[in-house]
């Protein structure tokens, strides 16, 4: 248990100090949300409507663009054969470095919502629900793109490749996130519907996840 | 015969080489009795003349999802039992399907023009084939992304194995944000249950498209292991050189 929360107080520290890049991701999603209105025109109606489209497609490309850090640098400067070697189930390393990774990363995604919310014109009811559902399913991003990034890590140049294996994988994450947002903004539908299967995919990628990461880290590096 | 004596490469290479004329053979007879009653079949009192995509689509269809089905099969062959033409048979599988799919996807596309008066419609069925289509793509390229055949298994394996548990969740995620956003615009091929002048030319060319695969399948794991032979063969004959 020390181990892993040692690893996960280390994963974070390095994240957030000089060289990380955990918050080039909210720089990166703040740039995307500003992007949109350049691109369909400032109409402040219809951004109110893609709202919350906008704001999931902005987390998932920027949750995907620091994804190829969860294992490259550990990878480049040795630690990661370390921690295929100890003694700590390497399944359960790899969700601390996930977990850890999602605070450092996803987390500030989340805290910067409603600040771009108020750029597309979301009201606060609105960008509660956004902010709400990228709560429940962004870790979902984060555990199942793990997976791309652990078989990316053994092929040496996989940073193109982990998009194109990720991003079909992430789909109905995308799509119960924002029909969830929807339904809370617009209705007809009760929240409560996508929400709970928002969270169950969740739960369902916290134990795939680390099984499949660490499977083909175990038979990658060799 | 059994599944462990094939492990041996030549033993596979001598089996196959036996089956694969016959095999070839039942397609090619298999195919023209399907396609002649195909033909023969009558027009639908709907559909016209255009009923007749059917018979091509759905093989094609089925297939794409079975090719996976085979694949999930050879990666737990290749992570589980290491069994050694696992990986070869999923990884000639691959294009097979990715193949598969695309025909689903055409033919499905020109039987939606004159049906539903549109080539693409985001309907929950196109767009989960389009995604499987997608992950097919995405897999032969991570195949290609390594060059040592035993690494690039491994991880094809896991990626197989992955997107066989998320192919149910995002055909089924998707038949729900269907439902969800579009109400029922697309004309359905509801119609009359389909009847035996149409069922059983169907099952006939099910048939003939499943041989399809078993032969192209057969054939393809043939050159890949002669490929993988030349390979080191070329290998061994640099370290020689260098030697």
């Amino acid at each position: 248990m020390t181990a892993l929360s040692a690893l996960m107080r280390r994963d974070i520290r390095i994240a957030l100090r000089v060289g990380g890049g955990a918050l080039i991701g909210v720089l990166f999603f703040l740039t995307v949300t500003v992007l949109m209105p350049f691109a369909v025109g400032p109409d402040l109606a219809l951004l109110t409507r893609l709202g919350p489209a906008i704001l999931w497609l902005g987390a998932l490309l920027a949750s995907l663009l620091t994804l190829d850090r969860l294992f490259m640098a550990d990878h480049e400067d040795g630690s990661l054969d370390l921690i295929v070697m100890s003694r700590t189930p390497l399944e359960l390393a790899c969700a601390a470095k996930a977990l850890a990774h999602w605070l450092a990363a996803g987390l500030p995604l989340i805290v910067a919502t409603p600040v771009l919310g108020l750029l597309l014109n979301l009201d606060g009811s609105a960008t509660l629900a956004v902010a709400l559902t990228l709560l429940a399913g962004t870790p979902a991003l984060t555990f199942t793109g793990m997976i791309g990034a652990a078989l990316a890590v053994t092929l040496h140049r996989g940073g193109l490749l982990l998009a194109v294996l990720v991003l079909p994988l992430s789909i109905p994450v995308l799509i119960f996130g924002v029909a969830a947002s929807q339904a809370a903004i617009i209705g007809p539908l009760p929240f409560g519907t996508p929400f709970s299967i928002l969270c169950a995919l969740s739960l369902v990628s916290f134990v795939v996840g680390p099984f499949a990461a660490a499977a083909s880290l175990r038979h990658g590096l060799d | 015969m059994s599944l462990i004596d094939l492990a041996n490469p030549t033993k596979f290479l001598a089996l196959t080489a036996r089956v694969l004329p016959w095999l070839a053979g039942a397609t090619a007879i298999l195919l023209l009795v399907g396609l002649y009653q195909s033909a023969m079949a009558p027009d639908d009192y709907q559909q016209g003349a255009t009923v007749k995509i059917m018979f091509i689509h759905v093989p094609n269809a089925w297939l794409s999802m079975f090719v996976w089905g085979i694949m999930s099969i050879a990666s737990l062959g290749t992570l589980v039992w290491r069994h050694p033409l696992a990986d070869v048979a999923a990884k000639s599988a691959a294009p097979i399907g990715a193949a598969f799919t695309f025909l689903a996807l055409v033919t499905g596309s020109l039987w939606g023009r004159p049906m539903w008066g549109t080539y693409w419609e985001w309907d929950a069925r196109l767009t989960s084939v389009l995604i499987l289509f997608l992950m097919y793509l995405g897999l032969i390229a991570l195949w290609h992304a390594v060059e040592d055949p035993s690494r690039a298994a491994r991880a094809a394996a896991v990626l197989t194995l992955v997107g066989a548990i998320n192919i149910p969740i995002i055909k089924f995620s998707v038949d729900w944000w269907n439902t969800l956003h579009q109400p029922a615009s697309v004309i359905r091929m509801g119609g009359p249950t389909l009847d035996n002048a149409f069922l059983i030319p169907l099952l006939v060319m099910a048939i003939a498209f499943s041989l399809l695969f078993i032969t192209l399948h057969l054939a393809a794991m043939r050159n890949e292991i002669l490929r993988r032979r030349v390979r080191s063969l070329q290998m061994m004959q640099a370290n020689q050189r260098a030697a």
